[in-house]
């Protein structure tokens, strides 16, 4: 995906941001070496314990700036989840906060200057997906047992059309960890690769001020991909746990 | 956005395709790529797809997912959660409390009006008490002055009644007087009694 232009002086990298490496050293990337992957994986948890455990350390009735933002956080995802699965999806609330803390933090610090965006691989969006479809999958199973098959089986269809329709759900089922994860890891990649292009750009004098204004354009609609991909996949995880917990359409 | 990412699939399959067709052409990307610290060989170009990184992104995302929920759900939810059931609470408690006061406010306004309608009532008790007493008075003073009048006039009639019992017998006697004056110098000579007689009833005429 490198490709340069020799001749014009411009040079496009616009893969080379998404590179993992190691932090020390040209070795190897081992599973256990310390990456680019633990740095900014490690600011999300930094961030994240500074806005909801150092901001709210005050416990104040009346909150501050920060505490109101970790509220505001709080109430937003309990809402989603007590409104999209009811109130029995409220036990696995702070898993699913924990998803939509890390996913919008990731995604916003992102987009700072010469930052790793750790939700732009598909490694890391899948093992989420996946953990939330196999987790979704068995609390349907051990909370409904082979009534969670129903949520298969359309009782409102007439039935001669039961058995196609189940085959639809069934490949419906199981496309939903690809599509999950594949939505978010393409959209921040696809938004980082363009603004990387437009930069490109800049390189020509005659034409920096148009790449400029497109590179801050994209940078606001990725502000707001960054966040509305965040609550794409947290609304759609609330929306798994409520067919595990009540199948049936 | 999603085709964005199609396109650069597609492009990475080409990619890598060219890079099987020129040998060269992908020696001088392997370098380009090891330049950067990625182990581009299954890469191709794109880094998503370089599976010798897969695990080493999935051991730290594991971690820092295993840190972040510990944090969450040990310190920080229950902290947010046990704030804003308080913050319910003392508002549930500030409304209650304002209902209640409000309540009081009530009663105390009630009990104001009572009292406000019985200083009223004893108020005019107190008039109508005072009307009364004034009017025995007036009626008293009224009751007197009338008989001090009535005695008065009484006794101006009586003085009344003498003065003209008195002018009666003034003017009788003078009368009488002059009659006998008269006759006396007509050159008669009257009895002094039959003088008297014609002059009372000549007078009795005249008083009549």
């Amino acid at each position: 995906m490198a490709t340069e232009a020799e001749g014009t002086g411009l040079e496009f990298h616009p893969m080379n941001q998404f590179i993992v490496k190691p932090l020390f050293g040209d070795g190897p990337v081992q599973w256990y070496t310390p990456t680019n992957v633990t740095l900014w994986m490690g600011i999300i948890l930094l961030c994240v314990v500074g806005l909801f455990v150092f901001g709210t350390r005050g416990r104040a009735i009346v909150p501050n700036r920060v505490q109101s933002i970790a509220e505001l956080g709080y109430g937003m995802v309990h809402k989603m989840v007590e409104d999209v699965t009811g109130k029995d999806g409220l036990k696995y609330f702070p898993y699913i906060m924990c998803l939509f803390l890390f996913i919008a933090f990731a995604n916003m610090l992102g987009l700072l200057p010469k930052a790793f965006t750790v939700t732009s691989h598909i490694a890391v969006t899948g093992v989420l997906a996946l953990a939330v479809f196999i987790s979704v999958t068995v609390i349907g199973f051990v909370k409904n047992g082979t009534h969670f098959l129903g949520l298969f089986w359309v009782t409102s269809a007439p039935l001669a059309l039961r058995p196609i329709l189940a085959i639809i759900e069934v490949i419906s089922y199981f496309v939903r960890p690809v599509s999950h994860s594949i939505r978010l890891a393409g959209n921040l990649m696809a938004g980082h690769a363009v603004i990387k292009v437009f930069a490109g750009f800049a390189a020509i004098a005659l034409v920096s001020p148009l790449s400029i204004a497109a590179v801050v354009a994209m940078y606001g609609l990725e502000v707001l991909v960054a966040f509305i991909q965040a609550y794409v996949f947290t609304i759609l995880t609330c929306v798994y746990l409520k067919d595990a917990l009540h199948p049936g359409h | 956005m999603f085709s964005l990412l199609q396109e650069a699939a597609t492009t990475a399959v080409e990619h890598s395709e060219e890079v099987a067709e020129h040998g060269a052409e992908a020696a001088g990307q392997a370098v380009d790529a090891a330049a950067h610290g990625a182990e581009a060989a299954s890469g191709a170009g794109m880094p998503q797809l370089d599976f010798s990184t897969f695990p080493n992104q999935i051991f730290w995302l594991v971690v820092t997912m295993l840190v972040l929920y510990w944090v969450l759900s040990r310190v920080a939810l229950p902290r947010i959660a046990a704030v804003l059931s308080d913050r319910q609470g003392a508002i549930t408690g500030d409304l209650m409390a304002a209902e209640e006061f409000k309540q009081k406010a009530k009663d105390a306004e009630a009990a104001y009006d009572a009292a406000l309608a019985e200083a009223r009532s004893e108020a005019q008790k107190i008039v109508a008490a005072n009307r009364a007493e004034i009017q025995k008075q007036l009626d008293a003073a009224i009751a007197d002055a009338d008989a001090e009048i009535a005695a008065r006039t009484v006794e101006s009639e009586k003085r009344i009644g003498e003065i003209r019992a008195s002018a009666l017998a003034d003017s009788q006697s003078v009368a009488r007087d002059v009659t006998a004056e008269l006759v006396r110098v007509f050159g008669g000579n009257a009895d002094q009694g039959q003088i008297d007689g014609a002059v009372d009833s000549r007078l009795k005429g005249v008083q009549q």
